[in-house]
């Protein structure tokens, strides 16, 4: 059995160690958020925060997560009520094919939980291991400064 | 030896190196008169392109660069056994930069390790290296670096404890270690036959601007390279510095063509990718013209020592090694066989080196092996350069001394690795400094 603590619930699950984190979420768990893009680390569509840091889950062993809290994109806003950051991509527009969108809102999220105010030079040297084929970055990053900067004025908002 | 060793030989050495200083009088070096304004870029695109190609042999950009920085405007720290010594900026600033440089002040840096105006280097930068480069390489790299956009960049103050934050102290070691001129003649072995050319052009490379062994040879107490143990290995960044004399010791030698491939591309099919301080190095040399690697890669091959009988068959795993072994097998099933295993495809593409001949895998220490696991190989921009993921936020101590320990024993097959995961702590603390 493993014992995986994913969005604030524990769940026992009897599945191989070495099974990857992504397909415990996916196929045991039905959270779809995160993508399976090119399961090598290389694309980010996979990205999950697991103890505050960002991780590609589709290279994660279960067994290697142990009792850190792993936080998917279904733990932010809900479709009536999104996170700020949710809320800077929906007013950016930054989704095309939105399939690298969950792996972006996540890598963003770690790094604004912690440093809310982070500037456009230290976004854009943090989100570099995630990438969109569609070719939406320049949305992307530009939701992600502007949710910055209103959590920065705003310190208690949810992110 | 112990701190207390290394401080006591400090001391000693320092006393030393004073006397000899205050004797020889080496210290005081005359200022150059400094050029009103940077002289204006050459139009001899001839004389250009030579220096570019001086520029990228000599590596110049790797530590005259900081990461996401201007080119050659300087900054970058590098942390030396003394303290942290900030490269400076070789841009045609007339403030800041070497604008005010007339070419005879450039070439007594290169060559004496002396500043324009007067001060003297520290041997962080390569000039005992730099020393046998030929006048017209010295021009055409001078060129180069006038033609360069001026970046107005101020030196940072170097953190360096007293005495060796007093410069002068430096004539000492120029004095110890210093061999100043070009190369002394010397003629190609036999083995380079009927090379002799490129031999001679390689060797020029090699102990002048390429300054291999800066790196590639361990240091003596006073930070100079041991004498007589060139191109034995050494520590740089964190990062072992493989020997460049022991290429015929690998599990399969080194030929010449693959050491070739491997400066230009940063991959030796049945050898290793470049990794850590050697990646960039390898960018560079990937703009040079292939005939100077061919020539490089023929001196260094020229230096090999011959092989040691065939090492030891490892004795069985024992018992008390099972269960490391199963859990790094799920690791490695999980994080590594995706690229790693012998039927991936990112394991053939490009002729890429198996985990069973990786050199990395097959070392005497785990060093790169848990640098590799922590740091992974970074992208470079939209360069081809090959990539792997950092696993230093993924996996914590045990498990990256246990992934290590199931591929050490299933593909290298060698001894295993002592005290693995007190090793990743300390490396991975190493790092975080």
């Amino acid at each position: 059995m493993v014992k995986l603590t994913v969005n604030g619930a524990e769940h026992d699950l009897d599945i191989d160690p070495s099974m990857p984190l992504l397909y415990a979420l996916r196929n045991e768990l039905q959270l779809n958020g995160a993508k399976y893009g090119c399961g090598l680390g290389q694309c980010g569509a996979c990205t999950v925060i697991v103890d505050g840091k960002p991780v590609f889950s589709c290279l994660t062993p279960v067994s290697s997560v142990g009792t850190r809290a792993v936080r998917t994109i279904e733990d932010l806003g809900t479709l009536e009520q999104p996170s700020v950051l949710q809320q800077s991509f929906i007013d950016h527009q930054a989704a095309q094919c939105g399939y690298c969108i969950a792996g972006m809102i996540m890598r963003a999220q770690a790094l604004l939980d912690e440093r809310p105010g982070a500037t456009e030079a230290e976004i854009r040297e943090y989100m570099q291991p995630n990438l969109c084929r569609c070719g939406t970055h320049m949305r992307i990053i530009a939701a992600i400064v502007e949710a910055s900067k209103k959590l920065a004025a705003n310190p208690g908002a949810k992110a | 030896m112990t701190t207390k060793q290394h401080k006591a030989a400090w001391a000693l050495g320092t006393v030393i190196i004073a006397g000899i200083a205050a004797a020889a009088g080496y210290a005081w070096q005359p200022a150059i008169d400094p050029l009103p304004q940077a002289p204006a870029a050459d139009t001899n695109q001839t004389l250009i392109t030579q220096g570019a190609r001086v520029a990228e042999l000599g590596d110049c950009m790797q530590c005259h660069t900081t990461q996401n920085g201007k080119p050659y405007a300087g900054g970058l720290p590098l942390a030396t056994p003394f303290g942290t010594i900030y490269s400076t900026n070789i841009t045609p600033d007339v403030e800041t930069g070497i604008g005010s440089w007339t070419q005879e002040a450039f070439a007594r840096a290169l060559r004496k390790g002396v500043s324009r105006d007067g001060h003297l280097l520290y041997p962080a930068f390569p000039y005992p290296h730099f020393t046998h480069m030929t006048d017209d390489d010295v021009a055409a790299l001078y060129a180069y670096l006038m033609a360069r956009t001026p970046v107005h960049a101020p030196a940072k103050t170097n953190e360096l404890t007293f005495p060796l934050s007093f410069r002068p102290l430096v004539a000492g070691w120029n004095f110890l270690f210093l061999d100043e001129g070009p190369l002394p003649p010397a003629t190609p072995p036999q083995s380079a036959q009927p090379q002799s050319d490129a031999w001679l052009r390689g060797r020029y490379l090699v102990e002048g601007a390429g300054h291999c062994a800066s790196c590639h040879s361990p240091m003596n107490a006073l930070g100079a390279e041991k004498s007589g143990q060139a191109f034995a290995g050494g520590l740089i960044d964190g990062w072992d510095v493989p020997p460049l004399n022991t290429l015929a010791h690998a599990r399969k030698p080194w030929t010449e063509a693959q050491l070739a491939d491997y400066l230009r591309t940063g991959i030796a099919s049945e050898h290793s990718a470049a990794a850590g301080p050697m990646q960039p190095v390898t960018h560079h040399l990937a703009r040079a013209p292939e005939s100077d690697i061919q020539a490089i890669a023929t001196y260094l091959m020229s230096l090999q020592t011959p092989a040691p009988a065939q090492p030891v068959a490892e004795a069985a795993p024992s018992t008390a090694d099972t269960q490391v072994l199963t859990a790094g097998a799920a690791i490695f099933n999980a994080s590594c066989a995706g690229c790693h295993s012998a039927a991936a495809p990112m394991r053939t593409l490009g002729n890429r080196p198996a985990l069973e001949l990786g050199s990395t895998l097959n070392a005497d220490s785990s060093r790169n092996a848990i640098q590799m696991v922590l740091n992974g190989n970074p992208w470079n921009g939209s360069s081809t350069a090959h990539y792997m993921p950092p696993f230093a936020g993924v996996l914590n101590d045990q498990q990256i001394a246990d992934v290590l320990a199931y591929a050490r024993a299933t593909y290298a097959q060698r001894p295993a690795w002592s005290d693995l995961p007190a090793r990743v702590a300390a490396i991975r603390k190493e790092n975080s400094q």
